[in-house]
C-alpha cells in the first residue's frame, strides 16, 4: 500500500507538486524502506542539481549567508532547494529548527524550497535521510541545492562527500579557529568564507587561513588517521587552491564574488576530471551509510532487552566474567548476518 | 544607634536558632525547602543589622534629592507632588482614543500615555497587506498628522504631558506631536512628554524594531540632538526594563539589562559630541512592577544608586540632574491571569504599592481584563482608583522611602546591585550592548528565565492563585464583559488615509520624502526633513518605507 | 522496518504581533518532549505560513497570536490551507483569543486552544492524542 502511495506522490512531484515532494521527504526521513522505494523510482532523475554545502561552527552566520546566496541565485534566474540541518538534542530526541527564520520570504512560487531537518543523532555525519532529501529536491528539478549543516567533527568531512562544492564558514573573533587547524579538518574545504567581513579581525583571519593553505601545499600527510586519508585523495597536489573570500551575511557584500568562486570550482572539477573521484567517493559513502543504518537497526534489535529474553542473562554472564564481550558479539553478529541475508 | 555590635548580632542569631528556631522546626516544619524570590535569590528567615553592617548612610543611601539618590530623587517627593497617574491608552481610531483620554482625565488621570496600534509601531500604512485584521486592535490607528490632531482634539498640549510608546518610528511621532503643538499655538519648548524611543530593548525583548541597530541608534541620537535644541522639556528616551521583564527576565536581569542599555545610549550620544549634561537630564526610565513586593522596591532603589554612581564617576557628568534616575512604572502585564480576572485587581494593587514605595515618578496600573482584551471603561476606572486610594487613603506618601533602613530591603538593594554589576562585566566582556545583542546574549538569558519560570509554575513550585493554586474545576476563563474593537474601525481608518492622500499636495509630499531619503543617506539630522514630511501629511508608512530603502530591515535569530 | 516516528511541529506568529515569549516556551517544551519544532519567526502572512506547511510537511501547526487580529488572519490561513488541499495537519492556537471567538474558529478547523494559564504537559498530551496521521 505504501508502494502505491509513493508512486502517486512521485508522479505528482514530477508534475511540480511541492507538497508531494515534501511528503516524499517525510516518508524517506522516517523509514529506510520507504526511502529505498522512493530512490528506486527517482534516482535516475537525479544528478542535475549543483549541490553546494555550507558548513561551520554555530554562530558564524551560516543562515544569513545562505539567505544571501539564495537571493543572488534567484536574481540570476535559478531555482534553489535548501536543506537546513540542525542537531537533535541527545537528551530529549527533539530539535529546535530555527534556520528558516533568517530566510527572506516572498519568492515567486516554486523558486525556493526550504526544508528544515534534525540530524536525529545519527553517527556518520550527514544523515542518510538528508541525502535522500537532496535526491528528492534534485529530482524535483531545482538548479541548485544548498545544504546547511553545523560543522563539528565528523559532519564536516561528510558534507564534502555529499556536495560538489563546500563552503567552510568562519567568523573572526570566535577564538576557536586555531583548534580546527590543529584537528586537520580544515584543509578539506573547497572554499573558505570569512563571514562578518566588517569585523576588525576579519583580515587577520583571512591571512591565517592563507598561511595554513600555503603550508598544506608544501607538506605531506601521513596516513595514520582515517580522515586524513580521505583528504589526501581529494586534494592530491591538484590545481585547486581554495580561495578565501570575505562576506557580510547581513548586507550581502562579497556574495557575488563567492558565487563566482563556486562557479570556478565547478568548472575546475569538470575540466580536471576530479569530478569522477568526487562522485565515486560520494556514492561509496552513501552505500556505506545505507549499510551502516541497515545493520545498525538489526544490531539495535538484537540488543533490545525487551525483544531478546536471553540478553539480560548474557550480559550478566559477561559481568560475572563467565563470558567475553567479543565472543558474545560474534554470536549476536552471526544472528544479525542471518537476518540480513534473509532480506 | 547600635544596640549590639556586629559580632554580637551574628552570635545572637545563632543562639536564637539553637534555642528557639530549631526546636520549633522539629514540631512545625516550614512550608517549603527553601524560600526564593523570583530572581532565584535565597531569602533568609529574618534579616538583622548583621546583614547590612557595612551600610554607610551618607555613601550608600544619602538623603532624598541628593547623590546617590537611593532614597528618592527629590527632597519632597510625594509630599511635593504625587506621581503622575498615567494610564496607557489607545484603541480604535484617533477619535475613539480621544474620547478615552477625556474619560481618564475626567476621572483624575494627570498625564497622557499613547498606545499605538501595531501597524504604526511597525511603520505600515493602514490598508496595506500586513495590516489586515490589525487596525485599531492593539492601540490607536495613527497614519498621518490629521490623526494626531484628532487624537489631541480639545486637549491643551501646553497643559498636559504625553508619553508615547513608540520606538522605531519615534522620530515621526515626535515630529507629529511638535506639529500639533504648533497648530495649537504651543511652542515646542513648552511641550512636555516622553517618547519611548528605546531600540536596544526592542532587539532584546519587545521585538518592534524595523531597521538594523546602527541606523536605529543614529535616529535616536538625532532625536536627542533635536530635542536638546528645540524641545528641552522633552524626555528623549524611556529606557525600558518593562518589556525585558515581560519577555521573561528576572528582576535582576531587568535591572542590569535596562541600565546597560542606558549606558549604551549615553556613550552613543557622547560619541556624537553632545554634552552629557545637556542630554542626560532628559533620559528617563521605565520599569516593571512585578509580584515579589520587596524585590521590586529594592530594584528601584538599586537602579537609582547604580545610575547615579556611574553617571558621576564613570561618565563624569557634572550636573546633579544628570545623576538622577527618573522612572515610570507599569504593573506587570504578564502577571495578569485569565482565570478569575477580579484577582488581578489585587495583584495590581500590590504591584502599584511596590512602585510607590520604590519612589516612581509616574505609574500605570493594569486593568483586570487585560489578559483577555483591551481594558473596558469600567476596568480602567478601577485601575485608576487603585492609584488614587494608595495616594489619598493609605498614608504611604507621608514620608519618603519608608522602607529605608529595613534590614531586608537594604540587604536586597545591595544584593541586586552586586548581581547587576556581574552582568555589566559580562556585557563588557562581550564588547558592549550591541555586540551582545548580535550574539543573542540577552535573548538567551531571557529565554532561559522564561522557560524556568514556566517549569516552576507547572511543578507547583511557583504558585499562581486561580491557575495552579485553588484553580476552579471549570478550568476556563470566566466570562466578563470585554471590550471589542469593531471591524468598522478598519474601514473608517483606511478611508481616512485615502481621503488625506487625495486632498494633500502630493507633489510636495514627493519632494519632502526625497529630502528624507537624502538625509538618511547622509549624516544630517533626520528630524528636520521628517518634520517637513509630516506637515505635508505624508503617512508613517511612506516615511518608514523611505528609511527602509536606505537602512534595510533587521532579522532576528531563533533563540529559545 | 520503521524507526521511531518524530512529530514535526511548526510554531508560527501570524500578523504583526511581536509577543513571542509563549510561543518560544512552548517550542522549547515540545522539543524537550522529543518533537522537532520549526519556528517561523514574527510577521508571518497567511501565504508564508502555508508555504512553510507545504515545504516542511509538519504534523502540527501552532498559531500564536495576542494582538486581536485572529479573526481576520486565522480564516485566511485555513482558507489557503484548504485551497492547497492540506487536510492532515493538526492546527492549534494560543495567545489571547476570547471564548466567543474560539467557537467560530473551531468551525474553521482549528482545534486545541491553549491560552494563558495553560499547562505545557496538556499541550503535549493533546498533540499526541490528536495527530491526524
Amino acid at each position: 500500500m505504501q508502494g502505491m502511495e509513493i508512486d502517486d506522490l512521485v508522479v505528482r512531484m514530477h508534475q511540480g507538486d511541492r507538497r508531494a515532494a515534501a511528503r516524499l521527504i517525510t516518508l524517506a526521513e522516517n523509514d529506510i524502506d520507504a526511502a529505498r522505494e522512493i530512490s528506486e523510482r527517482i534516482f535516475t532523475n537525479t544528478g542535475k542539481a549543483y549541490i553546494i554545502g555550507v558548513t561551520g561552527a554555530p554562530g558564524v552566520g551560516k543562515s544569513s549567508l545562505v539567505n544571501q546566496i539564495i537571493q543572488v541565485l534567484v536574481e540570476n534566474g535559478s531555482t534553489v532547494g535548501v536543506v537546513c540541518v540542525d542537531p537533535t538534542s541527545p537528551f530529549s530526541g527533539g530539535a529546535l529548527l530555527g534556520d528558516r527564520i533568517r530566510m527572506k520570504e516572498g519568492y515567486p512560487e516554486g523558486q525556493v524550497f526550504i526544508r528544515s531537518m534534525a540530524s536525529r543523532g545519527k553517527l556518520g555525519g550527514i544523515a542518510r535521510a538528508t541525502k535522500d532529501t537532496i535526491a528528492i529536491l534534485d529530482a524535483f528539478g531545482f538548479d541548485y541545492i544548498l545544504v546547511e549543516t553545523v560543522g563539528v567533527g565528523q559532519n564536516e568531512i561528510d558534507i564534502y562527500n555529499t556536495a560538489y562544492t563546500t563552503l567552510l564558514l568562519l567568523a573572526p573573533g570566535m577564538g576557536d579557529e586555531i583548534q580546527t587547524f590543529k584537528a586537520g579538518i580544515m584543509e578539506t574545504s573547497d572554499i573558505y568564507v570569512v563571514n562578518k567581513a566588517d569585523h576588525e579581525d576579519a583580515d587577520r583571519l583571512v591571512s591565517e587561513i592563507e598561511s595554513m593553505l600555503d603550508l598544506a601545499d608544501n607538506v605531506e600527510f601521513t596516513h595514520g588517521d582515517d580522515h586524513v586519508i580521505t583528504v589526501v585523495q581529494q586534494q592530491a597536489s591538484t590545481g585547486w587552491r581554495a580561495p578565501v573570500i570575505k562576506t557580510n551575511g547581513l548586507t550581502g557584500d562579497g556574495v557575488e564574488g563567492l558565487l563566482d568562486a563556486v562557479k570556478k570550482h565547478r568548472d575546475y572539477l569538470n575540466s580536471s576530471g576530479e569530478i569522477t573521484a568526487r562522485v565515486r567517493a560520494k556514492f561509496r559513502k552513501e552505500i556505506l551509510d545505507i549499510l551502516r543504518e541497515k545493520f545498525a537497526v538489526h544490531v539495535e534489535d538484537a540488543l533490545d532487552m525487551g525483544k531478546n529474553g536471553d540478553l539480560a542473562d548474557l550480559l550478566d554472564a559477561i559481568a560475572a566474567r563467565q563470558k567475553n564481550p567479543y565472543t558474545v558479539s560474534d554470536a549476536i553478529g552471526r544472528k544479525v548476518m542471518d537476518k540480513f541475508n534473509q532480506l | 544607634m547600635q544596640v549590639m555590635s556586629k559580632e554580637n548580632y551574628a552570635d545572637n542569631l545563632r543562639k536564637w536558632e539553637t534555642r528557639c528556631l530549631e526546636p520549633f522546626l522539629k514540631k512545625y516544619p516550614e512550608r517549603k525547602e527553601n524560600f526564593k524570590n523570583l530572581s532565584g535569590t535565597d531569602i533568609k528567615i529574618c534579616y538583622t543589622p548583621d546583614d547590612i553592617s557595612d551600610l554607610d548612610y551618607e555613601k550608600d543611601l544619602g538623603f532624598p534629592g541628593e547623590f546617590p539618590f537611593t532614597r528618592g530623587i527629590y527632597p519632597t517627593l510625594y509630599r511635593g507632588r504625587l506621581w503622575t497617574m498615567r494610564q496607557f491608552a489607545g484603541l480604535g481610531t484617533a477619535d475613539d482614543t480621544n474620547q478615552r483620554f477625556k474619560y481618564l482625565i475626567a476621572n483624575g488621570q494627570t498625564g497622557l500615555s499613547v498606545a499605538f496600534h501595531l501597524p504604526t509601531l511597525y511603520g505600515y500604512e493602514s490598508g496595506t497587506e500586513m495590516t489586515v485584521g490589525e487596525i485599531g486592535k492593539e492601540g490607536v490607528a495613527i497614519d498621518t498628522l490629521a490623526d494626531m490632531e484628532t487624537l489631541f482634539s480639545d486637549i491643551d498640549l501646553g497643559k498636559i504631558s504625553t508619553s508615547m510608546t513608540i520606538n522605531a518610528p519615534a522620530s515621526i511621532l515626535l515630529a507629529m506631536y511638535v506639529a500639533v503643538g504648533e497648530k495649537q499655538g504651543v511652542p515646542a519648548d513648552q511641550l512636555t512628554g516622553t517618547i519611548q524611543n528605546d531600540i536596544l530593548k526592542e532587539y532584546i525583548a519587545q521585538k518592534s524594531w524595523i531597521f538594523p541597530p546602527e541606523p536605529s541608534m543614529r535616529l535616536i541620537i538625532d532625536t536627542i540632538e533635536y530635542c536638546t535644541a528645540h524641545v528641552p522639556k522633552w524626555n528623549t528616551i524611556s529606557i525600558s526594563g518593562y518589556h525585558i521583564r515581560e519577555a521573561g527576565a528576572t528582576a535582576v536581569q531587568e535591572l542590569a539589562f535596562t541600565l546597560a542599555d542606558g549606558f549604551a545610549y549615553v556613550e552613543a550620544a557622547c560619541d556624537r559630541g553632545i554634552d552629557i549634561d545637556e542630554f542626560a537630564p532628559r533620559l528617563s526610565f521605565f520599569f516593571n512592577a512585578h509580584n515579589d513586593f520587596f524585590e521590586e522596591i529594592a530594584k528601584y532603589r538599586a537602579a537609582r544608586r547604580i545610575w547615579a554612581k556611574r553617571m558621576k564617576d564613570k561618565y563624569q557628568a557634572q550636573n546633579p540632574e544628570s545623576w538622577r534616575l527618573r522612572f515610570h512604572t507599569q504593573t506587570a502585564g504578564v502577571s495578569l491571569q485569565a482565570q478569575e480576572p477580579e484577582n488581578n485587581i489585587i495583584r495590581v494593587t500590590l504591584q502599584a504599592l511596590a512602585a510607590v514605595l520604590g519612589g516612581t515618578q509616574s505609574l500605570h496600573t493594569n486593568s483586570m481584563d487585560e489578559a483577555l482584551a483591551l481594558p473596558s471603561e469600567k476596568a480602567v476606572k478601577i485601575a485608576l482608583r487603585t492609584q488614587q486610594i494608595i495616594a489619598n487613603e493609605s498614608g504611604v506618601t507621608n514620608t519618603i522611602d519608608p522602607l529605608g533602613g529595613s534590614y531586608y530591603v537594604e540587604w536586597l538593594t545591595n544584593k541586586m546591585e552586586e548581581e547587576a554589576e556581574k552582568y555589566f562585566q559580562k556585557i563588557d566582556d562581550i564588547g558592549g550592548v550591541i555586540p551582545a545583542i548580535r550574539k543573542n546574549f540577552f535573548q538567551m538569558e531571557i529565554a532561559r528565565s522564561a522557560y524556568e519560570y514556566q517549569i516552576q509554575v507547572e511543578n507547583g513550585d511557583t504558585e499562581v492563585v486561580g491557575v495552579n493554586f485553588q484553580r476552579s474545576a471549570s478550568c476556563s476563563p470566566e466570562k466578563i464583559d470585554l471590550l471589542k474593537i469593531d471591524e468598522s474601525v478598519a474601514q473608517r481608518q483606511i478611508q481616512r488615509v485615502q481621503d488625506i492622500k487625495a486632498s494633500r499636495d502630493n507633489a510636495r509630499v514627493e519632494e519632502v520624502l526625497e529630502a528624507v531619503r537624502v538625509a538618511a543617506e547622509g549624516t544630517d539630522n533626520l528630524m528636520y526633513p521628517i518634520l517637513d514630511a509630516v506637515k505635508e501629511y505624508a503617512t508613517v508608512g511612506e516615511i518608514i518605507d523611505v528609511l527602509k530603502s536606505v537602512f534595510g530591515v533587521h532579522k532576528e535569530d531563533a533563540v529559545f | 522496518m520503521e524507526q521511531e516516528r518524530k512529530i514535526r511541529v511548526i510554531v508560527a506568529k501570524p500578523g504583526l504581533d511581536g509577543h513571542d515569549r509563549g510561543a518560544k516556551v512552548i517550542a522549547r517544551a515540545l522539543r524537550d518532549a522529543g518533537m522537532e519544532v520549526i519556528y517561523t519567526g514574527l510577521h508571518q502572512t497567511a501565504a508564508m505560513i502555508v508555504e512553510s506547511v507545504i515545504q516542511e510537511d509538519p504534523d502540527v501547526l501552532c498559531l500564536s497570536i495576542l494582538s486581536g487580529a485572529h479573526n481576520a488572519l486565522f480564516p485566511q490561513i485555513m482558507q489557503l490551507m484548504k485551497e492547497k488541499g492540506i487536510e492532515d495537519v493538526l492546527v492549534m492556537a494560543g495567545g489571547v483569543i476570547p471564548q466567543d471567538d474560539a467557537a467560530a474558529l473551531a468551525e474553521l478547523g482549528i482545534e486545541g486552544f491553549y491560552g494563558p494559564g495553560s499547562k505545557l504537559q496538556d499541550i503535549i498530551d493533546y498533540i499526541r492524542a490528536h495527530l491526524k496521521r
